[in-house]
């Protein structure tokens, strides 16, 4: 089997007494949906923040397709094809949907120093975007202002511009938080066309969907992953069950 | 896509502007030729700090140094002989071309109130530069002994021509504005005032698209300081001081900031109300004597009443 797309070994990051992230082995092979999973204040948000660079481990490396970026800023690894998207909605408010991607695509095509063609009528830039906005299910809201759209849209929009960037991998930070049964229901199954074509990080409090989405799940407990399988072999899992599933019911 | 009404109202004023000069010969009232070329000239100025000030987010309070710069390129080159327009309208660009860059690459690096600050200190250095040249006049300034001269094609001692001159440069930085905001240059630079957090994380660095931003506006405003001085056939270091670099704000603030037409509305607003109220006959003596009053109270109507300013009067989309 090929080397895994991202990996952490022996990750460690401690606040003072509390160890947030004791000593976590994890991986993520390409093309698979891992999901973590873990009760609150299990170190789920410490952890996504050491794979995206916010934080900085104490101890421990990432590597992301076979190169260590454990020292990078987020920005340096963003570049390199690691696309985060926000627990908390951080879009272009006074544009437009379609602006919003478009503007996404233009950033990952380079430098703007283009004058003169209105960038709103540039195929390149229009057309990938609307795809985009079709692909999260928002065609229909192309031309709205970016602050008028719901809650649920806007981790939608979130995504497609995280998608826009053409990340190897997509770290998804509780995507479905927050949003109603309807709109939870619709991003999972949009999650679902993701499947398979892009490698997927999902940190997630909603077990229907984490259960539904995941290849494999690891369930991290007081900075540890007890338990790292397929979805059938966590739910048979004793351990995990007494930890963590059984508290949900 | 079908031309917004703020795009035909702008067309409008814009023919109105062409139709002054035969309009004012039939009257035989040369007064509004004057005043409305005046007008123009600033409007010019504020297009161009309104591609700073409305769409890159950048409160220059110090824009009146290129009207400065742009002034004294064709003031001094005059007082030197040198007259070829061709010569002082290029030298008052790329000199308030060189001083924006030099001016940005200090100031565009802070934001908010240090901004301001900086761009206000850097014009005031430069008026009291102007000032304390004695040979150029200093606080006097001096009388300019010719208008720009362009190779006997274009006579801007003749009025006519020289408005059309004024109308068609207004008309052209409309029009680059409007295909730079709408470019992706012009994006980035929007998106960097929407969102700094955001665009930094798609990738955009807002430091160069500012700079060139403030350069390009630098340059605009350089030839509008050409103009003012042909216009007004005196160099002063007035042109510099700091009450000019807030009126030319207050003009795109009044006007509709981030809007195209923003400006033109602006100045035009600002300086006739400025002239009706200090020189109408049928008003009481008791208003043209204090006539800063009445127009204090008017703007800030004006300012409460219209949120997106004269431009945001008119329906269409906002930017």
């Amino acid at each position: 089997m090929s080397s895994p797309l991202l990996e952490t070994v022996g990750l460690r990051k401690a606040f003072g007494a509390l160890v947030a992230t004791d000593g976590v082995d994890f991986d993520v092979r390409e093309g698979e949906t891992h999901a973590v999973i873990g009760p609150n204040g299990a170190g789920k948000t410490t952890f996504i923040k050491q794979l995206s660079g916010e934080l900085q481990p104490d101890t421990g490396s990432v590597r992301f397709a076979g190169e260590d970026i454990t020292r990078l800023p987020p920005q340096r690894r963003s570049r390199k094809g690691l696309a985060r998207s926000f627990q908390i909605t951080s879009i272009f408010h006074d544009f437009s949907t379609l602006d919003n991607v478009a503007l996404a695509i233009q950033a990952y095509a380079g430098h703007s120093f283009r004058f003169w063609r209105a960038a709103r009528e540039d195929a390149s830039l229009i057309q990938p975007a609307m795809q985009l906005l079709k692909q999260v299910g928002l065609e229909g809201k192309a031309q709205v202002l970016a602050t008028k759209l719901s809650h649920g849209e806007h981790r939608q929009l979130e995504i497609a511009m995280a998608l826009a960037t053409r990340p190897r991998l997509l770290l998804l930070d509780e995507p479905v938080a927050g949003m109603g049964t309807d709109e939870s229901a619709r991003m999972v199954k949009f999650l679902e066309t993701l499947k398979g074509s892009k490698t997927i990080v999902l940190v997630e409090h909603d077990m229907d969907a984490v259960f539904s989405l995941a290849d494999r799940i690891s369930v991290l407990v007081y900075g540890r992953i007890v338990a790292t399988g397929t979805p059938a072999e966590i739910r048979a899992n004793a351990e995990v069950r007494a930890a963590y599933l059984g508290e949900e019911g | 896509m079908r031309p917004a009404p703020r795009t035909w109202v702008l067309a409008g004023l814009l023919l109105l502007l062409a139709a002054v000069p035969p309009l004012a010969a039939w009257l035989d009232q040369p007064f509004y030729l004057d005043l409305l070329r005046r007008v123009m000239i600033f409007a010019i100025a504020a297009t161009s700090l309104n591609l700073i000030l409305g769409y890159g987010g950048m409160v220059s309070f110090g824009h009146a140094a290129y009207l400065g710069i742009g002034a004294y390129a064709v003031g001094v080159l005059g007082f030197y002989g040198i007259h070829d327009g061709w010569l002082q309208w290029s030298v008052a660009i790329g000199a308030s071309a060189l001083v924006a860059l030099a001016i940005g690459a200090v100031s565009v690096r802070t934001s908010g109130i240090y901004f301001i600050m900086i761009t206000l200190a850097f014009t005031q250095m430069l008026y009291y530069l102007g000032i304390s040249i004695e040979e150029y006049g200093g606080d006097d300034g001096m009388r300019l002994a010719s208008r720009s001269q362009f190779s006997g094609l274009i006579d801007l001692a003749d009025p006519a021509a020289f408005y059309y001159v004024v109308l068609a440069i207004l008309a052209l930085f409309l029009y680059l504005t409007r295909r730079l905001v709408d470019s992706r240059f012009g994006r980035a630079l929007q998106a960097a005032r929407s969102n700094e957090a955001r665009a930094r994380a798609i990738g955009f660095s807002p430091y160069p698209y500012r700079l060139a931003a403030f350069v390009i506006s630098g340059a605009m405003c350089g030839l509008a300081g050409a103009l003012l001085v042909n216009h007004t056939l005196y160099l002063t270091p007035e042109f510099m001081n700091w009450t000019r670099s807030g009126e030319l704000m207050f003009m795109v603030i009044l006007g509709g900031i981030g809007t195209t037409a923003g400006p033109l509305l602006g100045a035009a607003a600002l300086l006739l109300l400025e002239d009706l109220l200090q020189g109408w006959s049928l008003l009481p003596k008791a208003v043209t004597e204090h006539w800063q009053l009445y127009l204090g109270v008017i703007l800030v109507l004006v300012v409460l009443h219209a949120k997106r300013g004269l431009a945001g009067l008119i329906p269409g989309k906002n930017e």
